[in-house]
């Protein structure tokens, strides 16, 4: 019998997930900061022709992209004249589970079931545990999804329980947890348990899986409107969203495209608190993923993580939490399409965007999500306001993420809050040097440092400098 | 109390970590409470909410803890209140659109 304390398994980890994601990370590292991510990425050993055939074949992918006219329209009113540019939106709610993440779990349950696995499991409790359980289900693997779900009075948000249901009505068994980083621990003694594949949110399959995403918007746009667009948004918050986008877009050709990364500001919530768990009404999208996972990126399930957010992102936008329940409201009532609120965190980016954007420019958001009981603005915030959430109309700029929710009271008030990608990109470099406990850094950690933040020779050296570090 | 007849699909609870087994990196509040877990299954032997049981989960695992539902039903829905902000949104921006003023 296996000892099951906290620090066996932990300390089991690296043997867990060699055997669970059925690679050894190791022939990447170099040994100091460097880590050789296109070969990961190369490992995935499939074409984006092979990736697309796997997702076509279970239901996943090229979805409708819908011109939103009546939101442009209304950009337009409120914009200067000659602004407001054209806003499309990639219908990705019409997957099989009803979210993007279907293509990042079709080629994570593809490959699990070709090298054997009897089945799957990830750690989520977003839309990603839907996609792993409608893939599992096609390819008959069983699939367990680890949920984060509670806090201590066994109260969960509305739209947290309803990804258990949905999890549970695609035949997955989820395991539903309190507050608290251990949930890894959880993770691991049942992949151990089981044997089953860890279809991680962060491992090359799941990236290379986005990378549909990016291709179809780039060609679709491209046939449609005789360019590829100015500017796709991606939601993001552990990167792999923005990661898999980009590298498609670049694998069609548009690599004058911008990418730009949009998340919930939930600035002043820990998100390891449990007092402060149901007080915030976005679970996913939102700053407190998305900061610390760019900074962050390899603190993830895997040894290395494939969604590098800072190497493909040209810029980040953060909305508040009042603007999207808005903007969701908008694209219903406008367009007809009601959808779930967390995927239109990008959609709500865009509506600020264009504004500041020409007539004949371009915005592809990428995602939309499914949307239903417990998963819509009115469960969500009617959770909010019996949680003592202050929501009323107002300026949004005057959010406090815990306490106040404020819808926009005009559709000009939506505002473009850019995130400091300079401080994110020198506290990375900070992680990067901490986690490797190096005092010197080589011409290939150079090299690695200044791809993965996108800055320049200077910026890298002076950060190191003021680290104290050692310069080849 | 009346038994839950072996069988049953249920749900039961466990602590998985105590407080003072959680790790360091947590704020103050989470540390003061223990990581709990509920889990699904079907009930091995009859018996009563608030013991100790072991259930078989739908990937085959036997997971032990304390009954806490006997075929739990989903509660989620749209919100036990109404709120009435959300219908002003689309009836202002259609008369945005109709140009009817601000």
């Amino acid at each position: 019998m296996k000892d099951l304390s906290y620090d066996a398994v932990m300390g089991r980890a690296g043997e867990i997930m060699k055997t669970s994601l059925g690679l050894d990370y190791d022939k990447y590292e170099s040994g100091s900061i460097a880590f050789d991510y296109e070969q990961m990425m190369e490992d995935v050993s499939m074409s984006l022709d092979e990736v697309i055939g796997i997702q076509r074949e279970a239901g996943v992918g090229n979805t409708p992209l819908v011109e939103l006219k009546n939101m442009t329209d209304l950009v337009r009113k409120i914009s200067e004249p000659g602004k407001g540019a054209r806003i499309f939106v990639k219908d990705e709610s019409c997957n099989p589970s009803g979210s993007f993440k279907d293509r990042r779990a079709s080629i994570s349950v593809y490959m699990a079931e070709k090298m054997g696995y009897k089945g799957v499991m990830s750690a989520t409790s977003g839309n990603y545990g839907a996609a792993v359980a409608s893939q599992a289900a096609m390819r008959n693997l069983r699939c367990v999804i680890v949920q984060e779900c509670f806090d201590s009075k066994g109260v969960g948000q509305p739209e947290i329980i309803e990804k258990q249901r949905k999890c549970e009505s695609l035949g997955a068994e989820v395991v539903q947890l309190t507050v608290g980083p251990e949930l890894f621990y959880m993770y691991l003694r049942i992949l151990e348990e089981t044997g089953y594949f860890n279809a991680s949110l962060y491992s090359h399959f799941g990236i290379s899986g986005v990378e549909s995403l990016g291709y179809e918007i780039a060609n679709e746009v491209k046939e449609r409107c005789g360019k590829f667009p100015e500017v796709v948004i991606a939601t993001t918050a552990g990167g792999g969203n923005v990661t898999g986008t980009a590298r498609g877009l670049i694998k069609a050709g548009a690599t004058d495209t911008k990418l730009i990364g949009a998340s919930v500001d939930l600035t002043g919530l820990s998100m390891a608190s449990d007092e402060d768990f149901n007080k915030k009404s976005f679970t996913t999208g939102h700053t407190g993923f998305g900061i610390p996972h760019a900074a962050m990126p390899d603190n993830t399930d895997t040894p290395r993580s494939a969604a590098r957010m800072l190497r493909y992102m040209d810029d980040y936008l953060t909305v508040k939490q009042g603007e999207v329940f808005y903007v969701t409201e908008l694209l219903a009532q406008l367009e007809g399409m009601e959808r779930g609120p967390a995927g239109n965190t990008s959609l709500t980016a865009a509506f600020a965007l264009a504004s500041t954007m020409s007539e004949d420019e371009i915005i592809v958001v990428q995602e939309t999500e499914y949307t239903g009981a417990g998963k819509s603005p009115l469960p969500q915030l009617a959770f909010a306001r019996e949680n003592g959430i202050d929501i009323h109309f107002g300026d949004p700029d005057t959010d406090v993420p815990g306490k106040s929710i404020v819808l926009p009271n005009h559709p000009s008030m939506l505002k473009v809050r850019h995130a400091d990608l300079d401080k994110v990109s020198a506290s990375y470099i900070k992680n990067a040097v901490a986690e490797a406990g190096v005092s010197k850094v080589t011409e290939e950690d150079m090299e690695f440092l200044i791809a993965e933040t996108r800055h320049d020779r200077a910026f890298v050296e002076g950060c190191l400098k003021d680290l104290g570090v050692q310069l080849p | 109390m009346e038994k839950i007849k072996a069988g049953t699909w249920v749900q039961v609870h466990e602590i998985v970590l105590k407080p003072e087994e959680r790790t360091g990196k947590l704020p103050e509040d989470t540390k003061k409470v223990p990581l709990e877990m509920w889990v699904k299954g079907f009930l091995k032997e009859d018996a009563a909410i608030g013991d100790t049981v072991e259930i078989e989960t739908l990937t085959g695992r036997m997971v032990s803890g304390s009954l806490v539902a006997a075929e739990p039903a989903y509660s989620h829905g749209f919100g036990d209140i109404y709120i009435p902000e959300m219908l002003q949104i689309g009836m202002q921006a259609r008369a945005i659109l109709r140009g009817e003023g601000e």
